[in-house]
């Protein structure tokens, strides 16, 4: 931070005092809202724990049914297993076929459990076993988890039997999903949620400050002094600059510990390619800023324009691959996109600097033609 | 700093045909006038008269279609950097911060002009004092009432001792005695030889202005003293003399 500082000092020709003496007071700003501050330090946090949590609680206790018609050794370990797991608890046992879908219609279950008859015996003799696995799709995301809870547990218990008796019973689930449920949400969500903040905290914060200047008159005063537009962007800048870093930290923080996703890969790649990231979304700000004059428009934009791509088009919500050709197109443009593949590169599969080239090329392209294009922007004259 | 023309003449201001368009629309249309040093100068005109383009010509936020210009002896086209720190300015919008408390305002301008570290502190007293606001250093700017607030920000804006002080509309909505007192702060910068420039559409101060000049429709109209307009234009008071002139107006601004 502050060897940047004194280069620009020197080479705008920028007075030491002046620019404390203006970052002093955007703290002050910052400090002295309420809001911003709730905004600045709290907003972080709950958002890691709702994204961190939501996903895993959701899916715990998951309420089953199960129809065995069989009720054997073999079925009923397996319900044993599933009634034991901290994901499931069982909640009624059907006694027909015909209570599946009454069952799903009264709703207040997630998955049906639906053994074939003689389970065992079709174990023993034929080496293979049916069992059906019935979710409630209309909330596919959750019911590809459970059902992939479910397929674990039931794979589970195949192996122990073949450990036993050493003869590889077969036993097929009907749904089969490559997944592996346990990890997914918070390793998925640890690296979207850096994204949002940091372009929250910088782009929207940056851009209301700016916003306000403007409406309440002051820009006009500052634009008649003797303070290069340069200057007031840069010391604006500054503040919301620091407050990313704190929002940074505290988010690998809460992430390592709270939730448990490690920095797998290089620490110091992963604050190269924040650095980067941080300036590209400062850049955005002022471009916004430069643009609007009021701090609602600002708001809105900021709302609009970056947050709602950052969390449909991202890759935050839903995977790129499965958009449509024309939305995975926009979603190259998207600086949150580069960011979030490049950082879960590095903390979920902790790859090295090399694997991070690419998208640090692409934000740091992404960051000089904003910066270029916001100050070329910036209204030195009112008019 | 001070330059031969400056010591020469007494001019601290000076335009020259200075002219501004927008498109087709020619928001002041060639004016031509002087100030001198210590006077106060009003610059009076209707609505969309031009004056406030003018007035941001002159300190550097816009430049000229046309013409030239001079403020504390630089070209406001090529020196614009110098002319900024020759001048304070205040406009109409009430233009403190007012999450900030009154000495931090003050420091923050301070810093902005470069005023010298080991006076700021000295200086804030001086003016904390003349303005009687010994008990409200550490008040936020917020809950000061308005006529507070403003004569606040007219001595910020000549707290670095500028050569010329640009005051846009600055008693807006303050009742009569508040803006005697606020005159009372013009008086007293002139005193020290601080040139005001000042913009109003109150008649009433129109009067206490040394010289004044009258926009209409982008160009000058009428400018001498007070006491010579009135005189001119056979009228009882500035009010009278400004009636008559705005009557020619064509352009239909709000």
């Amino acid at each position: 931070m502050k060897p940047i500082l004194l280069i620009e000092n020197w080479k705008l020709g920028i007075k030491k005092n002046t620019f404390l003496s203006f970052v002093r007071k955007e703290f002050r700003h910052i400090f002295r809202d309420t809001w911003t501050m709730v905004i600045l330090l709290l907003l972080p946090v709950l958002m890691l724990i709702l994204f961190g949590y939501a996903i895993t609680t959701e899916v715990k206790n998951s309420k089953i049914a199960i129809f065995d018609p069989s009720k054997d050794v073999a079925t009923e370990a397996i319900i044993r297993k599933l009634a034991a797991s901290q994901y499931f608890s069982v909640v009624k046992m059907l006694n027909s076929q015909t209570e599946i879908d009454e069952t799903f219609k009264k709703g207040g279950i997630n998955l049906i459990v639906v053994f074939n008859e003689n389970f065992n015996e079709n174990m023993m003799h034929t080496g293979t076993a049916q069992v059906q696995l019935i979710a409630d799709g209309s909330d596919p995301n959750s019911a590809k988890t459970i059902v992939g809870y479910a397929s674990n547990i039931i794979a589970a218990y195949q192996q122990e039997i073949f450990k036993i008796n050493n003869i590889p019973y077969q036993i097929n689930p009907e749904v089969k999903l490559l997944y592996n449920p346990q990890l997914k949400g918070a390793y998925n969500f640890v690296p979207g949620v850096m994204g949002m903040i940091l372009m929250l905290i910088c782009a929207m914060m940056t851009s209301i400050s700016i916003a306000r200047e403007k409406e309440m008159g002051t820009m006009e005063i500052l634009l008649v002094s003797p303070m290069k537009p340069i200057y007031i962007i840069l010391s604006k800048a500054a503040p919301y600059f620091v407050l990313s870093l704190v929002n940074l930290t505290t988010i690998l923080v809460l992430s390592v510990f709270m939730l448990g996703v490690p920095i797998a890969g290089s620490f110091v790649s992963l604050i190269v390619l924040s650095l980067v990231y941080i300036f590209v979304s400062l850049a955005l700000g002022l471009l916004i800023s430069s643009i609007v004059n009021s701090q609602l428009v600002a708001l809105l934009i900021s709302g609009m324009v970056l947050m709602l791509p950052v969390i449909m088009l991202s890759g935050l919500m839903f995977p790129i691959e499965n958009m449509p050709v024309f939305f995975q197109w926009i979603s190259q443009i998207i600086p949150a996109k580069w960011y979030i593949i490049g950082v879960k590169n590095i903390m979920i599969k902790g790859l090295g600097f090399s694997s991070i080239i690419n998208e640090l090329l692409v934000l740091g392209a992404m960051a000089v033609v904003l910066i270029g294009v916001s100050l070329k922007k910036f209204k030195i004259r009112l008019e | 700093m001070d330059t031969i023309l400056q010591d020469q003449s007494n001019k601290v201001i000076t335009a020259e045909n200075l002219t501004k368009k927008f498109g087709n629309f020619t928001a002041v249309d060639s004016i031509t006038f002087e100030v001198e040093h210590g006077e106060i100068f009003g610059f009076l005109g209707a609505n969309g008269a031009g004056k406030t383009t003018a007035m941001r010509m002159l300190c550097g936020l816009s430049f000229p279609s046309a013409g030239k210009g001079t403020v504390a002896g630089y070209d406001i086209e090529k020196q614009s950097e110098l002319v900024k720190k020759s001048i304070g300015y205040m406009s109409q919008k009430f233009a403190l911060y007012e999450d900030l408390k009154v000495w931090e305002n003050i420091r923050l301008y301070a810093g902005i002009y470069d005023v010298p570290e080991n006076e700021i502190n000295p200086r804030t007293d001086e003016l904390l004092k003349r303005l009687g606001f010994e008990n409200e250093k550490d008040t936020l700017v917020k809950s000061l009432p308005l006529g507070w607030k403003q004569k606040l920000a007219f001595s910020v804006a000549i707290f670095h001792e500028p050569k010329v002080v640009f005051l846009d509309e600055p008693t807006g909505g303050v009742d009569p005695a508040t803006r005697r007192q606020f005159w009372e702060l013009i008086y007293q910068a002139a005193d020290r030889g601080i040139t005001v420039f000042v913009t109003t559409h109150y008649m009433d101060e129109a009067e206490y202005c040394d010289r004044v000049s009258i926009m209409v429709d982008g160009r000058i109209e009428a400018l001498d003293s007070p006491k010579n307009l009135k005189k001119q234009y056979n009228a009882r008071n500035m009010d009278e003399v400004f009636q008559q002139l705005a009557r020619k107006a064509t352009r239909i601004d709000s």
